[in-house]
């Protein structure tokens, strides 16, 4: 992962520059490829242009009746066969290649992409939109591969035609080649100049893409919510007003980027009269065996070349119009792998089997600078404490866990676990001591065999069943068509059945340590004290921090924190909160408030 | 695929005027030739500079028009391809809001959103490049067809035998792809489906430490992706290069022909060099066509796609229903069966009055949502009916029929805005409606929390609220609505006690009567209601007040007894 902080470089031409060159060295990669493609497309281009060499001698010797040499038309006929297939073959292999480049650099990419993402602190994800991102991963990456094709495939094979045929025409008369070889830049020039006016334009249609995603990505996954408020007409017209925004972009990039083709065509049908020009005057006034003497003949063929000539230019140029559409999607890509990654500290070491002593001093946290959420966060548990975590909404407990699975970094104070101070011990084993529920689920797309082994991908099935029995999760699961193997995703269970799978999760994980937010919120209260049981068996000795609502869930935990506005502010046991006649005692009552009043 | 290209209608005229623009340059360049042989016949061979000069001018000025041409050529392209893009779009965007919950959960949101940028994008490049050359090359071939028969009727079936070849082989080129263009583009749904699934579990993936298989996950569905892109290249690669060949071996059997005919004395060496010249511009015409036929190929692939989701049918409303009911509310033996055939809920038969508390309890995966969602018709009863107002439910025009309805739905919804664009979606200035909705839901000190209060900015998903804050946000945005039904589903399961008895005690005191439906699993939550429906499996296994359900539903006495041995006794 090259250029960690390299974002403040914004200098746009600079930028532009890095682009290409990364893209390169993307490329370098498959340089065993690249090597075969253009040789083969150097043959291809000697066969093509020796082809109209053979056709033009064969021509010669068809002179007129009775006066054909079949033999000698035969021999050049059968070398011109070869030479046609010759060349079809070795173009095939150039465009294989060719599609096979660009579908690796494109692939490769998107992996870095998708691993960097896994290494980006949660801080980045949290401040983007999916669809965003998406945009950039999937849709940037799409189009970045279709202009790498056509770049690959047609520059190279434009290069070498124009070495071919410049050649050629040098051998023919030197300052012809000379009038074509010192107009033809121009057209470059022109091309560059366009291409370069186009790309801000190729960059804001990306994101213009990108923010259209982001809101398509909204909508799409809260279809319901959508439904019941009738807001698809406000947001069919947010979407009208991107859409607008989009098309005339789009239309200004493709239409002025579209104009590098005609330019180019204008300037070399200017040098093909340059061409036609000079050398007309050259066979007048220059004496026929005189040194740049030219006849009509070559003339014809020097015209022809320079037609030949100047269709690569065209190839060359258009495919730079490609190519800044991609080098826009390229530039987006190169932003997500330039993000800063977590900061690893050399100190860090694996650790396993934590037993649970947690510290925690003086810790200050804010998730943006200037609001101040968690501070002098001060506390100790010893191993095999049960905490619980009770508070209004918004109090910093859903913090605290992103501070405690160090998603987040504080920003001042020491968090340490058996002592060991949590910059000292590698997140990714951290975590893998600290079984994990969310109140939100996540379910993906699999099976659900698959969807409860996320954290040991080794487990058997036996163990998969017993995680799931533990979890509660059994019993519907085996009501599911095809069971344990029934695909199911975000829709289609309730939220309480995606509860339990989650939990089923950790139950196969078997971690030291446990943080459950409000995991059981969407569990009926017979089959959550099953669970509780089994949470109860698996953190034996151990601690675990469980934020609930229900004073049910939490009655049981050693310490209760009641945490308020960041901070703490009861701590104890049940019965001794409810002694002290404080925020406890009254959060504690509503509940038997509510009873007696009959849910008012 | 009818709807995807009535979306061209709009743009009739840049599609007809891009191709003529085209052909006229190719016109022009057409003419070059004769003037290079005026310069070479009069010029050279009469040795007159004047001519030389004036053909060269004549050359350049070509050049120019044809140049404008090209500018206006391009500029419709790109005018009708954006905007066609821009319309496809537009309406695939309102078909995925208009289509009923059961069909878009079947297409899942990846897959759908492929279709909205990728494909179209596809579309919009094979459209440009259609209208760029689709008229041109097939006007040229047809041209140097036209011109050979008149030199040569018989050598001239050469002409039409490398056509035909051709359009045979491209025929076949295409048939192949295009199905592999389909998977391709499926395979990128799969691509896309990980990687949305990484970006809105990344705090389970963490956890879980399991960022390593999800890398190799997607590497290797990224893999089966280039593998198969590749497959489906190797063949379309396959186009140029076969031109290329037939065309060359067409020109060495035109030589062949064309040395008998001179042989002979039928044919002169220049006709033959003419008919040279022909089949040489048929080849750099034909290649162009085959990579124009590639982009077709592959935009037509991404069409169908498109299409596919437009066929997705709209949700029906107003239909005649002379069914009544004498309840303001009722779900008549109502029964769900979900797409895969598994029965969702049975036998669902009950009555509401207006005003009412109607309290849903029942285990994990009963069917207490499906039930409530039934109301707002996000997903239609397979049999039987539900009623609202005395009428059933699917003859009202479906906007009426949600108007009366306020629900907050198990997952809170939190869209990208401010929090009051995220109360009143519909972006009414209503700031008398948006506090009290406020204030009703216990939302006060999340407005409070927050800097700017009302117009404080929401993430997507509400990531800058917890849990609970997001609830009541959700909860604010169905009471704002001031709807006759009021539909909270499970939507204080993260409040705690003293809020969630506010929030039910602010809405019993609301100034009008509105029958509220409670989902939840709190015991607590429903015991105050006039009517508590205890569900299980799928079935009512009791409907009554708390005391009736006490003496006659087991269920409900399992779940008040499970609740009130932990919360209540002391």
């Amino acid at each position: 992962m090259s250029g960690k902080n390299n974002m403040s470089v914004k200098n746009a031409d600079v930028k532009n520059k890095g682009v290409i060159k990364r893209l390169w060295k993307y490329a370098s990669k498959f340089r065993a490829a690249f090597v075969v493609s253009l040789v083969a497309s150097a043959i291809y281009v000697a066969f093509s242009l020796i082809l109209p060499i053979i056709f033009g001698k064969a021509t010669d010797l068809i002179v007129g009746e009775d006066n054909v040499s079949f033999s000698e038309l035969i021999a050049l006929l059968i070398y011109a066969l070869c030479a046609a297939a010759g060349a079809g073959i070795s173009q095939w292999i150039t465009e294989i290649l060719c599609n096979k480049i660009s579908n690796g650099i494109t692939a490769k990419i998107r992996d870095d992409a998708f691993a960097k993402l896994q290494k980006v602190p949660l801080k980045y994800l949290d401040g983007r939109s999916t669809g965003d991102v998406l945009s950039v991963e999937i849709g940037d990456a799409d189009k970045l591969s279709d202009g790498l094709l056509l770049g690959f495939s047609r520059f190279f094979t434009g290069i070498i035609t124009i070495i071919g045929t410049l050649a050629f025409m040098f051998a023919i008369n030197p300052v012809i080649a000379l009038v074509v070889a010192g107009l033809t830049p121009i057209s470059l020039l022109t091309a560059k100049f366009i291409t370069g006016r186009t790309y801000g334009l190729f960059k804001a249609q990306s994101k213009l893409t990108g923010e259209q995603t982001a809101l398509v990505e909204e909508t799409l996954s809260n279809l319901p919510t959508v439904k019941a408020y009738a807001t698809e007409e406000v947001n069919g017209k947010k979407f009208d007003n991107l859409n607008e925004e989009l098309k005339t972009t789009s239309f200004k990039a493709l239409f002025f980027s579209s104009l590098t083709n005609p330019s180019t065509r204008l300037i070399n049908a200017v040098v093909y009269a340059a061409v036609a020009l000079t050398g007309a005057l050259l066979a007048v006034n220059v004496p026929q065996g005189a040194f740049l003497a030219v006849t009509a003949g070559e003339i014809l063929s020097l015209l022809s070349y320079a037609n030949r000539y100047t269709k690569p230019f065209n190839e060359i140029t258009s495919v730079m119009t490609e190519l800044t559409g991609a080098k826009a999607c390229a530039a987006r890509l190169f932003e997500i792998l330039d993000e800063a990654e977590e900061v690893h500290s050399p100190l860090e070491k694996p650790v396993s089997g934590l037993s649970g002593d947690v510290n925690i001093d003086d810790v200050c946290f804010s998730y943006v600078p200037d609001k101040k959420l968690i501070e002098n966060f001060n506390l100790s548990v010893k191993s095999g404490t049960k905490v619980a975590i009770v508070g209004p909404t918004g109090c910093g407990k859903t913090t605290l866990i992103n501070l405690l699975m160090r998603f987040y970094d504080v920003n001042s104070g020491e968090i340490r676990y058996d002592d060991i101070p949590i910059t000292e011990i590698k997140r990714q084993s951290l975590r893998l001591n600290i079984g994990m529920v969310l109140q939100e689920t996540w379910i993906r797309k699999a099976s659900v065999y698959d969807n409860v082994r996320i954290g040991r991908k080794d487990a058997t099935r036996e163990e998969v069943i017993d995680a799931c029995k533990l979890a509660n999760a059994h019993g519907f699961i085996t009501r599911l068509e095809g069971g344990y193997d029934a695909i199911i995703g975000e829709d289609g269970l309730s939220a309480g059945q995606k509860q339990l799978l989650c939990i089923a999760r950790v139950m196969l994980c078997l971690p030291p340590m446990l943080i459950l937010d409000e995991a059981t919120s969407s569990i009926d209260t017979r089959t959550e004290m099953k669970i509780q049981r089994a949470f109860d068996t698996l953190t034996a000795g151990k601690t675990s921090f469980i934020v609930a609502h229900r004073l049910s869930t939490i009655k049981s935990a050693d310490v209760i924190l009641v945490m308020k506005d960041g901070n703490v502010i009861e701590q104890g046991t049940h019965a001794e909160l409810l002694e002290k006649h404080g925020f406890y005692y009254d959060l504690y009552n509503s509940q038997y408030a509510a009873v007696s009043a009959k849910g008012a | 695929m009818n709807k995807v290209f009535s979306n061209v209608k709009k743009y009739k005229k840049e599609c007809f005027l891009a191709p003529l623009c085209k052909l006229a340059e190719a016109l022009l360049e057409l003419l070059v030739p004769l003037f290079v042989a005026d310069i070479i016949n009069r010029g050279v061979n009469g040795g007159d500079t004047g001519v030389i000069i004036k053909d060269a001018i004549i050359i350049v000025a070509l050049a120019v028009v044809g140049f404008g041409f090209s500018i206006f050529g391009q500029y419709f392209s790109a005018k009708a391809a954006t905007g066609f893009s821009s319309e496809v779009r537009a309406g695939l965007y309102k078909k995925l809001l208009s289509a009923p919950l059961s069909e878009t959960d079947k297409m899942g949101v990846s897959s759908m959103l492929t279709r909205m940028t990728s494909d179209i994008n596809q579309m919009q490049s094979g459209l440009n490049i259609a209208l760029r050359l689709l008229l041109r090359s097939p006007f040229v071939v047809l041209g140097a067809f036209v011109c050979a028969f008149l030199i040569d009727a018989e050598v001239s079936l050469v002409f039409l035998a490398t056509i035909l070849v051709l359009s045979i082989a491209v025929v076949a080129i295409m048939k192949i792809t295009m199905p592999k263009y389909v998977k391709a583009q499926k395979l990128l749904d799969d691509v896309a489906l990980s990687a949305r699934e990484n970006l809105t579990g990344v705090r389970v993936i963490r956890a879980f430490g399991a960022e390593n298989d999800e890398v190799k996950t997607y590497e290797a569905k990224n893999a089966k992706l280039e593998r198969f892109q590749n497959a489906a290249g190797k063949i379309s690669a396959l186009l140029n290069p076969l031109t290329f060949t037939i065309v060359n071996f067409a020109i060495v059997a035109l030589l062949w022909c064309g040395a008998i005919k001179v042989n002979d004395g039928v044919l002169s060496q220049g006709m033959t060099i003419a008919l040279y010249d022909y089949m040489s511009q048929i080849l750099i015409e034909l290649v162009k066509f085959a990579n124009l036929v590639v982009s077709i190929s592959r935009a037509l692939a991404s069409a169908r796609r498109v299409q596919s989701a437009l066929d997705m049918p709209d949700e029906t409303s107003g239909i005649e229903n002379d069914d009544t009911s004498d309840a303001y509310i009722e779900f008549r033996n109502v029964g769900v069966t979900y797409a895969d055939g598994s029965t969702g809920v049975k036998n669902i038969d009950f009555k509401a009055n207006k005003g009412e508390t109607i309290g849903i309890i029942g285990g994990t995966g009963s069917g207490k949502s499906t039930v409530v969602n039934l109301l707002p018709r996000l997903y239609d009863v397979s049999e039987g009916a539900v009623f609202l107002d005395g009428k059933d439910v699917r003859s009202y025009p479906l906007k009426e029929l949600r108007k009366k309805i306020g629900s907050a739905l198990q997952r809170p919804a939190i869209f990208k805005g401010t929090i009051r664009s995220n109360v009143l979606p519909l972006g009414e200035a209503d700031e008398e409606r948006l506090s009290s909705a406020v204030d009703t839901a216990q939302a006060r000190d999340v407005v409070n929390a927050k800097e700017n209060g009302y117009d404080s900015v929401l993430e997507q998903n509400g990531r800058n609220l917890s849990g609970g804050q997001k609830q009541r946000i959700s909860v604010a945005r169905a009471i704002a609505k001031r709807p006759e039904v009021l539909i909270l589903d499970d939507s204080s399961s993260a409040l705690d006690n003293i809020t969630d008895l506010k929030l039910r005690r602010a809405i019993k005191s609301l100034d009008y009567p509105v029958t509220t439906f409670i989902v939840s699993q709190r015991a607590s939550s429903v015991l105050g209601a006039d009517k508590i429906i205890v569900m299980d499996e799928g079935g009512i296994v009791g409907i009554g007040t708390a005391d009736e359900l006490r003496k006659t539903c087991a269920v409900f006495r399992e779940i008040e007894d499970s609740q009130s041995s932990s919360e209540v006794r002391k």
